[in-house]
């Protein structure tokens, strides 16, 4: 069954990511995702997450396909024109890439090369518009295309957002766009998780809330300053705080799994952000009961 | 009101590096607000290039350097000391320079100054960019906030979900605009704006160079 069907059958979904290379070296990430195999439904590839310049979404996903897998290209409106988007969504199409993550893309200022220019051409709810076009035949222009598209495609939404008003309105507007899942950003409260959900009691779009695997203290603490978005409640971090390693890997585990089978209720599946320690994600899944 | 800083006195002096004898040129708009292109700038710049060992042949504020034709007349009252001078360095936004080199019959021209943006005048000599000059305004959307300008991302369908405590992801110090615009139509009862998807924008309107001529629709 493929992610898609998946999706449209009502199954619980689990979802990983991983993150190409910088550089050519890509066994590393293509053993992360063999530890996978079998226990994730669609693996993300993420696309210069963090403004970082690394290898390719495409082709590592293209990578991962050629292996068996089913991966969900991020594609994000920072560094590319319209031209280039259609254009790279239509290659991928062709490589087999039928899954697609629209999102707007960290700003270059927050990542290596702050000095590139920021494209943003298109913000995440008109790729999702183009991707509509191509797939009924015509790019964004309006001219036919020869062969079209079947891209499924999702987009993101930060539950966490204060205020939540402007981020609801901008899901809604995904959807009609033609978002057809949800991933969210990392989630680290699953009260505030379930007042989300909520609030969006007419929105049908399976949502699959993100989890991460805490590494340390630092590392949240890290994020809470460095990553957009994200906010690790101080109580999680105190909790990281064990003095031997080995607890801290448990830890993690243990806090990875609470909060998946805390947030199982309350959505269509999770999104697991393993940043590294995608060998800790099946004991994580096996302490969630899934 | 064009938003100009005075470049590197170093940079400048490396410019003039083949220029014995410079006339200045100032703006009598802008630039004097910038307190970039004024009297004062200009005296200033005077005395710190004979320091160097080069020769003022005169100096100018033009009244609107940007204006083509006025500026062409303006010079004529200078044409002498402008003809002794090796090069012109204009204190005046980029536009300036060009019509300054223009109106001088393509005299050597050197920019002292970086033009910096469109903005507006603040309290304790701060200038702000609001308007970036996209040729297609979107403010009656927006509650009369421009996204274009005031989200470095330029989105114009809503927040992208990176603010922290209402604060832009690439600038802590920098209120998203996009929960202030969500705020404000609000507050006008017009969220039903937000609401519309924008479309992308059309790009072909800001082509460079831009011209536009009087009565033309």
């Amino acid at each position: 069954m493929s992610f898609k069907e998946k999706i449209k059958s009502g199954k619980f979904i689990i979802t990983c990511e991983i993150a190409p290379p910088k550089g050519t070296n890509v066994d590393k990430a293509l053993k992360e995702a063999e530890i996978l195999k079998g226990k994730v439904d669609a693996i993300n590839v993420t696309e210069l997450q963090s403004s970082v310049m690394r290898l390719g979404s495409m082709v590592m996903s293209y990578l991962l396909k050629t292996k068996g897998f089913e991966p969900i290209c991020q594609v994000a409106g920072r560094d590319r024109n319209r031209l280039a988007l259609q254009s790279d969504l239509l290659s991928g199409y062709v490589l087999g890439l039928t899954n697609v993550l629209v999102l707007t893309g960290d700003h270059p200022q927050r990542g290596d090369h702050p000095q590139a220019k920021p494209v943003y051409d298109l913000d995440s709810i008109q790729i999702l518009e183009a991707i509509k076009m191509l797939n009924s035949g015509v790019d964004m222009a309006g001219n036919g295309l020869d062969g079209k598209p079947d891209i499924f495609a999702g987009a993101v939404v930060n539950p966490g957002a204060d205020p939540i008003g402007p981020e609801i309105i901008k899901m809604e507007k995904k959807i009609s766009a033609g978002a057809t899942f949800f991933q969210t950003q990392a989630v680290f409260d699953v009260e505030k998780f379930e007042n989300f959900m909520k609030k969006i009691p007419h929105i049908k779009v399976p949502v699959l809330p993100s989890v991460i695997l805490l590494k340390s203290p630092q590392m949240a603490r890290y994020m809470n300053e460095n990553v957009a978005g994200i906010e690790v409640p101080q109580a999680l971090i105190k909790e990281m705080d064990c003095p031997d390693k080995n607890d801290r890997v448990k830890k993690s585990v243990e806090i990875c799994a609470r909060l998946i089978k805390g947030l199982k209720p309350f959505c269509r599946g999770v999104h697991i952000m393993p940043l590294g320690w995608e060998n800790k994600v099946p004991l994580a899944l096996d302490a969630a009961g899934l | 009101m064009i938003i100009t800083k005075q470049k590197d006195k170093k940079i400048i002096l490396d410019y003039l590096k083949q220029d014995k004898a410079v006339f200045i040129a100032g703006c009598a708009q802008c630039a004097v607000v910038c307190k970039t292109g004024g009297e004062e700038e200009i005296a200033g710049m005077k005395e710190f290039l004979q320091k160097h060992d080069k020769t003022v042949t005169g100096t100018c504020m033009v009244d609107v350097p940007c204006h083509l034709v006025k500026t062409k007349k303006m010079f004529q009252q200078h044409r002498a000391e402008i003809d002794k001078a090796d090069a012109i360095l204009v204190m005046a936004c980029g536009d300036g320079v060009q019509s300054i080199m223009e109106g001088t019959k393509g005299k050597k021209v050197h920019p002292a100054l970086d033009t910096l943006f469109l903005g507006e005048v603040a309290p304790g000599g701060v200038f702000l960019q609001k308007c970036s000059l996209c040729a297609e305004c979107v403010l009656d959307e927006t509650g009369g906030l421009c996204p274009v300008t005031l989200c470095p991302k330029g989105l114009l369908n809503g927040p992208c979900g990176g603010a922290k405590e209402k604060k832009c992801e690439v600038n802590k110090d920098t209120d998203c605009v996009w929960i202030k615009i969500y705020e404000r139509l609000d507050t006008l009862k017009q969220l039903d704006k937000m609401r519309k998807i924008q479309p992308a924008r059309d790009n072909s309107k800001r082509l460079s160079p831009g011209k536009h001529t009087l009565g033309e629709k």
